[in-house]
């Protein structure tokens, strides 16, 4: 019999400590599609997601009630949209985005991912077509995700699309001015994309993925924050251990669900990805985790340090938990949806140049960090150059989504609510990066990708 | 299907019968109880088999919270396996 001690342990992971089912996100290809008619491939594509996503919802609320953990989001990832919309010869995707809008909405998931293109070494006109339709795509619809994955280890850095991607960024914001620049918090642009990732902006369903999968997305930097304050001042080894236990556990949940909910829906189940995602509600934040394992806020010398040990003992724990790990599993820094971050960057003790340093070490990269709506579209790609070449050179995913909020300055904040949270707009260099983005072309694949 | 039944609170004369005549009334069968006071919490774990329930499992757990408010305590019903899967390798 489990013991009551154990039990008591995980209702109060549960009740107290927010650990909960990020999303369960189901991968659907839509590969089958195509058709030259944009019409007709639009027609199928609502049809497919519509069938196998049908029971989504259902089923995740049946595993909800079974084991009283509380799945937050149920999503839908799709082939990117730039190879299933090529055959048809539409000027431009807008019309694909909405399709997916709407199926999205049908079967009742919040965000459906995929509105999306691989361009690491080359963009064809139909990735370019759908470059283009970003911005407005994102403006007219809710639910749908959308990311450009400009680099890879194996590839090197597409720099004209970087180049584009800049401007790309910054008209998506100022299409919604109106609120927030929000449309440019549902653009993701990578290097080396994951095909399986569940979480959005970036989720999209691979080439090699199969035809429908489930993978889920656990969180829960409370758990691991709860766990790490009983060994207060204690050695970094034992730190490591015990987040690697809290990882274990929280890995085995997600594994539960996730093979149940392929079970139910007659899919594959695919991959766990434990990454500590936070969110803006209290006791969920990966920066206060920072600050138990001793910076005094995060930001400080030593975060990236504390984030390094972090990332890996979350990752070991997790590894031995589950049968298939994968999308990016690791912790997100994503400054607007952590309460702890957003107050080191009001204090000034969090710069973007200290985050960039972070996103060697953990999973993702920049991500949900408000700007200056007057920054230069060359900034942004620049940024993206920055985040691109530490993912690139390291062999790890890397990613940009950053939202230059129109009509906004640093010392102000921009709020929206819900998941996204609040944040305060962070200051970018005064110096210009023109020049450089003007070259194009590529920088070329570094050594270690000649693996061989 | 085995489900494990928590119920924590302030002690209170009557917990455990009302609890396990609810059970019983419903035919689940209770398998094993712990019952232990931590720190003047009133904490019961019942491994129980639902394997002759009639209603929906979603109704059982409606009674059971019900049940739980008129007593004053918290009532959980959990399948066993969340609790397998994160404690046993």
């Amino acid at each position: 019999m489990i013991n009551t001690y154990e039990i008591m342990e995980t209702i109060r992971m549960l009740e107290e400590e927010k650990l909960d089912i990020r999303t369960v996100t189901m991968g659907i290809s839509l590969s089958d599609c195509a058709d030259s008619d944009g019409e007709k491939a639009r027609e199928k594509i609502y049809n497919k997601i519509t069938e196998y996503a049908g029971e989504l919802v259902k089923t995740a609320e049946e595993i909800e009630l079974k084991y009283d953990i509380p799945i937050i989001n149920k999503r839908i990832s799709v082939t990117p949209i730039a190879q299933v919309a090529a055959a048809s010869n539409d000027p431009d995707y807008i019309e694909f985005a909405r399709t997916l809008d709407k199926a999205a909405k049908e079967v009742g998931v919040d965000f459906i991912g995929g509105f999306s293109a691989l361009v690491h070494k080359g963009m064809t006109a139909a990735d370019k077509k759908l470059i283009a339709s970003i911005p407005e795509a994102l403006a007219q619809t809710e639910r749908v995700c959308s990311s450009v994955n400009i680099g890879t280890t194996r590839a090197g850095l597409n720099m004209d699309a970087v180049a584009k991607m800049g401007k790309i960024v910054k008209k998506s914001a100022e299409l919604t001015a109106d609120n927030g620049g929000v449309a440019a918090s549902k653009l993701v642009v990578f290097a080396n994309a994951p095909e399986d990732n569940p979480f959005m902006a970036g989720a999209f369903h691979g080439a090699g993925e199969g035809e429908c999968m489930i993978n889920v997305g656990i969180s829960g930097p409370g758990t691991v924050k709860a766990a790490l304050e009983k060994v207060e001042g204690e050695s970094f080894d034992l730190v490591a251990e015990t987040i690697k236990k809290t990882a274990f556990k929280i890995t085995r949940m997600g594994q539960l669900v996730a093979k149940e909910a392929s079970e139910k829906l007659g899919a594959t189940s695919g991959i766990v990805d434990l990454s500590l995602a936070p969110t803006p509600a209290v006791g969920d934040s990966v920066a206060r985790i920072l600050e138990e394992i001793g910076v005094e806020v995060a930001g400080a010398h030593g975060t990236t340090a504390a984030l390094a040990l972090l990332n890996d003992a979350v990752k070991k724990g997790g590894v031995m938990a589950s049968s298939h790990v994968g999308g990016l599993s690791g912790a997100f820094i994503p400054v607007s949806e952590d309460s702890g971050m957003i107050e080191a960057v009001e204090k000034g003790a969090l710069s973007l140049e200290k985050l960039e340093a972070m996103t060697a070490v953990c999973s993702v990269g920049l991500d949900m960090i408000a700007l200056p709506g007057r920054t230069e579209p060359e900034t942004i790609s620049a940024i993206i150059a920055d985040e691109a070449a530490i993912g690139m050179v390291n062999n790890k995913t890397t990613a940009v989504r950053v939202i230059p909020v129109p009509g906004k300055d640093v010392g102000d904040e921009v709020v929206y609510g819900g998941l996204f949270g609040k944040a305060p707009i962070m200051k970018v260099s005064d110096y210009s990066s023109s020049d450089f983005i003007a070259r194009g072309g590529r920088i070329p694949a570094p050594l270690q990708s000649l693996k061989n | 299907m085995k489900a494990i039944i928590t119920v924590i609170g302030v002690d209170q004369m009557g917990i455990i019968a009302e609890v396990s005549t609810l059970l019983a009334k419903n035919k689940v069968n209770i398998l094993d109880i712990n019952q232990t006071i931590l720190d003047e919490y009133f904490t019961m774990t019942m491994l129980v088999d639902l394997e002759k329930l009639e209603i929906s499992l979603e109704k059982l757990k409606e009674k059971l919270n019900e049940k739980g408010e008129e007593l004053g305590v918290s009532v959980k019903l959990q399948h066993e396996d969340i609790f397998r899967s994160m404690h046993r390798i």
